[in-house]
């Protein structure tokens, strides 16, 4: 079995350490963690999700913008920090796995190793009470 | 391939009476392979020795850092090889994200700290940043990679046709893990220890000790036996002794924490001397000059 790089080692640790909501990709933005906060606005715990290609967390959680229109995986935040290599944020609509209606705000930055080596990306979000 | 421990203690040097039969020379270890290929791990206070016993005829001897605090290459400038020129030294450690390993290494060797600069050393000096993929020296197979401890570090797997050693001297695989330890997958340093046949893995300090020294970069060796058993590892050296632990102290923790768990493995507690003949009648010995291993299972 592989072992998962350091960063996203202890990345993953913080993030089990922290009362804000965190999801953490790796290279191919494959969905490889997310943190108990995140759990209760995504509506399903991530053992009972496990990993997740992007294309199908991209769609699952039906991002839309406030007008209801569905929002490519191109421009998602957590999608520009890992394939654009940098910070993004944004605000948008997602339909947990429990089917709940949130107003979340995202921001996300990427995982940079030593040696210049992308590690993937992690995506910091909230749920906007409005 | 032949493993020879030349210093075993953590952070600091701590000769004494009290510390006498598991030694208070810091980290440093000899492996050597059936083509007679040598490599020295860490450059603690026990390179001072070792350097003085390597034989006459040695014309390339590779030093393979984990990392760069002090007690890991506080005896890199009393390493004999370094002031002759008939020997290649290469010298293999972690840049920064920021400072080359050469000028990481140039903060120590030179003045104030030691008075000869690192250009100023007779041997045939090459410098090698880790990690950088696998690669190979002699008979060896090496891989480097990061593991969970203050500042760039990697821990070494080392294999021969024959066996794999794993070296992590500096090493807190359960840092932020509420129930240690997670899936494999998870842990740290895992890819370097697993199913290797000996490890030489931290072990600084006590259950009571660990909870104090969070985020220090070390384990306790009730942590370090779980890792050890998560890694299948055939034979667990306990390594890097916290300086305030006498021979006394660590006879007790070892035997308890050995106890508890009753590993599956060897445990032999890592002692100033030992050697470790792999991948022959796999046993350890002992050098004339220091004092009896112990070795519970």
């Amino acid at each position: 079995m592989s072992q998962k790089e350091i960063e996203e080692i202890l990345m993953r640790q913080l993030a089990s350490c922290l009362a804000m909501p965190i999801f953490i990709v790796d290279p191919q933005g494959t969905l490889i963690f997310y943190n108990e906060p995140a759990e209760m606005i995504l509506g399903l715990r991530f053992d009972e999700t496990g990993e997740m290609p992007l294309a199908e967390w991209a769609t699952v959680f039906t991002p839309r913008d406030q007008r209801g229109t569905p929002l490519p995986p191109q421009d998602l935040p957590l999608t520009i920090a890992v394939n654009g290599r940098r910070p993004a944020h944004g605000d948008f609509y997602i339909r947990g796995l429990d089917l709940v209606l949130r107003h979340i705000e995202v921001t996300a930055f990427p995982l940079i190793g030593q040696a210049d080596r992308n590690l993937g990306a992690v995506a910091l979000f909230w749920e906007v009470n409005t | 391939m032949h493993v020879a421990l030349w210093g075993t203690r953590g952070s600091l040097g701590s000769p004494g009476a009290e510390t006498a039969r598991y030694g208070g020379n810091t980290s440093c270890v000899e492996v050597r392979g059936p083509n007679g290929t040598a490599l020295v791990l860490d450059a603690g206070t026990g390179i001072r020795r070792l350097g003085a016993a390597l034989p006459r005829s040695l014309r390339r001897v590779d030093v393979l850092l984990t990392h760069l605090h002090m007690d890991h290459i506080q005896g890199l400038g009393f390493f004999a090889p370094l002031y002759n020129s008939e020997i290649e030294v290469h010298i293999w450690g972690p840049a920064s994200t920021t400072l080359h390993l050469r000028n990481r290494l140039m903060r120590y060797l030179s003045p104030p700290l030691f008075p000869v600069r690192l250009r100023e050393l007779p041997c045939q000096l090459v410098l090698h940043e880790v990690p950088c993929g696998d690669f190979d020296i002699g008979e060896f197979h090496i891989s480097a990679l990061l593991i969970g401890h203050p500042g760039p570090t990697v821990g070494y797997r080392i294999a021969t046709l024959q066996a794999t050693l794993a070296y992590m001297p500096d090493h807190e695989p359960a840092l932020g893990v509420r129930q240690f330890p997670l899936s494999r997958e998870w842990t740290s340093g895992y890819a370097v220890a697993a199913d290797v046949d000996l490890l030489i893995h931290d072990a600084q300090y006590s259950s009571q000790e660990y909870p104090s020294h969070i985020g220090w970069g070390h384990s306790s060796l009730p942590q370090a036996l779980a890792f050890a058993a998560l890694a299948d590892v055939k034979q667990f050296v306990p390594f890097h002794h916290d300086p305030a632990h006498t021979d006394e102290d660590l006879d007790r923790l070892i035997a308890e924490a050995t106890a508890a768990v009753r590993p599956v493995f060897t445990v032999t507690p890592g002692t100033e001397g030992a050697i470790f003949d792999l991948g022959v009648a796999e046993k350890a010995t002992h050098a004339s000059t220091a004092p009896v291993r112990r070795s519970l299972s």
